[in-house]
């Protein structure tokens, strides 16, 4: 094995070019490869939130229940993680729209030309809330989104999707499309970004997980997969239990 | 001033499928050959090992694997009227960036075109007369046959270890392939890969139909493989973690896992990652490229000498690089000259999604790979008459779901509120038994005089360079020609048993939020007459005959298939030009 190992390191040449802050590199003779070299993902873990207020923490929740109502068999948006989530991810890259394109000028567009703010999702997120916030409270007597009834909510909601109520300063309609796309991403996606807490989602619909081999299954037509779901930080009942 | 490094007998710009390939061959000629690749060195270990690639979010959702924007992006428009904007996030496209290039995260779908796809100028204009093309349409012939790139189509098919069912070998028809391909000289390296359930319910519905369905051409492999440099690839596990995703099984064909293990070893190949090419230069007579200048990531710019410059970057990065450099007269829509950023085209993809009754189907759509699926060919190109019609091109069809992962893949019949209990009462008696199939409609995208890239006016790249900038719509023949497919399918989808449709037509305006593929073509064409093209048939510069230029750049128009094949194809038809023709007498091997 070490032998290998020194053929190897012999037969790699990679040069660094010779400036203090380049990552580029010459590379030839072999692939270059160094072991433990991944990038695995940092599991979200419980706690404050990061980025949300407590006000706005709050608020969130409550709309991922309405967007995903607990029901008998499955958690709502709120206990399944998803505001967990959209915190996480908007006090992340996400949030800032790290990676996109930010030069100026921003000018208003065609539907097919997308979206030109400079805002990112969590400075969208900041504001549309605090207009959520005031419009509850002079409408309501002073309560706030999370103190409505689910009917009050929900009628709320669709006013804000068909455009029949306006918030001050925001775009209500597509920040409630975010909310939607936000909280069903996070309902969905690995348990390791802090929705989908205890593969809830993933039971629900009937979806094994993060599995990398269906080879005995590919040909078993019409046939339910009979596994439980797992996630890529694996599952509750693999971890010993004290 | 740049730092001038040693001068070298080629450079290669972009190392992903087609760098790749020329990179193979050129050494094989003795030659000295760098790759420069804009972004980092990729590969399963390091970047998408099984432990942790089946992340939707990461890889999918957040684009973990490709170019970010802010390195570099596009604006766009859809009229020449209108200010073009940039493309902050990505949408209908999603360009490649690193080693491997789009070879990396493709679904491996590896498609030959008709033989009629080549000349479909000539073609279309005997069989239905000139005045039944539009008038705006620019479509024009390769300049390249079928029969010319057949050994190279077949090169690139070993190399990738193929996965399918010939349809025509040596011209017999052979049941249970694509009897509409062009004659094959060997059966595919591989046996079909197996299909799930869904896959063979359609197959069963077309054939009732009197179609004749076939296993999509599947660069997943269907058994291990073992390809002619002596690179191994593992069975494919049916993960679903495909497009948008590395292969962490080694089960996808790609550069890494097909090119790079062998080219890296030979001493006459290196290559530079994260290092950017801003321009080719070229000498005093405009006539002769010198080499290339490009930027490493601590901002240092360096010029890298070479007798031959080969350009593989991606489609719009090679048009780019030839407007930057000032090789080729740029196109000008009003007037109707030039030729750098003409005849830029895209795909026309619809789908229809089709809801079954869970009590009887269940799908498992989960279980799938990249390429899988059973397809007809009955509506692609010119496989059928046009004449009553009033549109001319087509796509394959076909049910190519690749998998079910739930962000994307839990759709809810037509009607279903898109939140609160009906929405996710709907999601939960719909997800095993919905069939998906993405791009289930993959039609042709014909070339206009007034769908194009030049260099946008107002907004530049962090190097102060241009943007590109895409003009482009759909025009009533593509929508046409979409109603028509899309019809077509969703009887096959019925005919599987489906208690309801949800039929998405493509439909202008063109939308650039709105993913379809990452089939951009065009730009850099190849042809006979250099008024009407960049490159020569072998994908040499007209004007700079020691640059030749690979990708989907050179496509004139785009026909209803994936494009890797052919762009591959291209790549090893041109590199056998070089080696049997240009080395001999460097010069231009087509005399205008």
């Amino acid at each position: 094995m070490m032998m290998q190992r020194r053929d190897f390191l012999a037969g790699t040449a990679i040069l660094v070019l010779s400036t203090m802050n380049s990552r580029a590199t010459v590379i030839s003779g072999a692939l270059p490869w160094a072991p433990n070299a991944g990038n695995p993902p940092v599991p979200v873990r419980p706690g404050p939130w990061h980025y949300f207020t407590s006000d706005e923490g709050r608020a969130v929740e409550a709309l991922a229940d309405r967007i995903i109502p607990p029901d008998p068999q499955t958690p709502g948006g709120k206990d399944s993680g998803c505001a967990v989530f959209i915190d996480r991810q908007l006090a992340g890259p996400y949030g800032r729209s790290d990676g996109h394109y930010t030069q100026p000028p921003f000018m208003p567009g065609t539907r097919q030309q997308g979206a030109q703010s400079a805002n990112g999702p969590a400075a969208t997120y900041r504001e549309a809330l605090a207009a959520l916030d005031r419009y509850c409270l002079s409408k309501y007597q002073g309560k706030r989104f999370p103190d409505l009834s689910d009917q009050d909510k929900d009628e709320l909601l669709k006013s804000l999707e068909d455009e029949k109520t306006k918030l001050e300063g925001v775009d209500g309609k597509s920040f409630f499309e975010l909310v939607i796309k936000d909280v069903q991403e996070g309902f969905f996606a690995d348990p390791l970004y802090g929705g989908n807490r205890d593969m809830v989602a993933w039971k629900m619909i009937g979806y094994p997980g993060a599995r990398y081999n269906y080879l005995d299954w590919v040909d078993r037509h019409n046939e339910r997969f009979p596994l439980p779901p797992v996630s890529i930080i694996g599952r509750a009942d693999w971890s010993p239990k004290n | 001033m740049p730092r001038k490094l040693p001068k070298k007998d080629v450079v290669i710009v972009g190392l992903g499928w087609t760098g790749s390939i020329m990179a193979n061959a050129l050494t094989d000629e003795g030659l000295d050959v760098i790759a420069i690749e804009r972004g980092p060195w990729r590969d399963a270990p390091t970047e998408f090992p099984p432990s942790y690639s089946q992340d939707e979010l990461r890889y999918r959702i957040r684009h973990e694997l490709f170019l970010r924007p802010e390195q570099t992006t596009f604006t766009f428009r859809n009229k020449m009227n209108q200010t073009a904007l940039p493309i902050r996030d990505w949408g209908s496209f999603m360009p490649p960036n690193g080693v491997g290039g789009g070879g990396v995260h493709w679904n491996a779908e590896t498609f030959r075109f008709l033989p009629s796809d080549f000349v479909v100028k000539t073609h279309l204009t005997e069989r239905y007369g000139a005045s039944f093309l539009p008038e705006d349409m620019t479509i024009q012939d390769f300049g390249v046959t079928y029969d010319d790139l057949e050994p190279h189509y077949d090169a690139f098919e070993y190399l990738c270890g193929t996965s399918g069912t010939a349809g025509n070998l040596r011209g017999r028809i052979q049941e249970g392939g694509n009897p509409f391909e062009g004659p094959r000289s060997r059966p595919y390296p591989n046996p079909a890969q197996k299909q799930p359930f869904s896959h063979t319910l359609f197959a069963k519905a077309a054939r009732d139909l009197g179609y004749k369905p076939f296993p999509q051409p599947s660069g997943n492999m269907s058994q291990a493989y073992t390809n002619p440099l002596g690179v191994r690839l593992g069975p494919c596990t049916y993960c679903g973690f495909c497009e948008w995703f590395g292969c962490g099984n080694y089960s996808k064909a790609s550069p890494q896992t097909t090119i790079l293990p062998f080219l890296i070893r030979k001493p006459n190949f290196s290559f530079r990652d994260n290092s950017e090419v801003l321009h080719i230069n070229v000498d005093g007579s405009g006539k002769h490229a010198t080499g290339v200048t490009f930027v490493d990531t601590g901002g240092v710019e360096w010029e890298q000498p070479a007798d031959l410059v080969i350009l593989s970057a991606y489609t719009m990065f090679n048009v780019q690089l030839l407007l930057h450099s000032k090789i080729g007269t740029p196109y000008d829509p009003v007037a109707n000259t030039g030729v750098v950023g003409r005849n830029f085209t895209h795909q026309t993809i619809s789908s229809v999604n089709g809801f079954f009754d869970n009590k009887k189907f269940n799908f498992n759509p989960f279980i799938a790979s990249g390429a899988i699926g059973m397809c007809i060919d009955e509506f692609n190109g010119d496989n059928f008459d046009h004449g009553p019609h009033g549109f001319v091109g087509g796509g394959y069809m076909g049910q190519v779901q690749t998998g079910a992962r739930p962000i994307q893949t839990t759709h809810v019949p037509p009607g279903t509120p898109t939140w609160g209990a009906a929405w996710k009462d709907a999601v939960r008696d719909n997800y095993l038994s919905t069939v998906t199939p993405g791009t289930g409609v993959h039609g042709s995208f014909y070339s206009y005089r007034d769908v194009y890239l030049d260099l946008d006016p107002t907004y530049r790249d962090r190097f102060g360079r241009p943007l590109m900038r895409m003009t482009i719509d759909f025009h009533d023949n593509e929508i046409k020609q979409n109603a028509f497919l899309t019809d077509k399918f969703a009887e096959i989808i019925r005919a599987m048993g489906a208690h309801t449709l949800d039929k998405h037509y493509r439909k202008g305006p063109y939308d650039s939020t709105d993913y379809q593929t990452t089939h951009l073509n065009g730009g850099a064409i190849m042809g006979t007459d250099p008024s009407t093209s960049v490159l020569n048939r072998y994908l040499q510069s007209w004007d700079v005959p020691n640059l030749f230029v690979t990708g989907a750049s050179a496509f004139p128009q785009n026909a209803g298939y994936n494009p890797t094949g052919t762009v591959a194809a291209l790549a090893f038809w041109a590199a056998a030009a070089i080696r049997g023709q240009y080395l001999k007498n460097p010069g231009p091997l087509v005399h205008a």
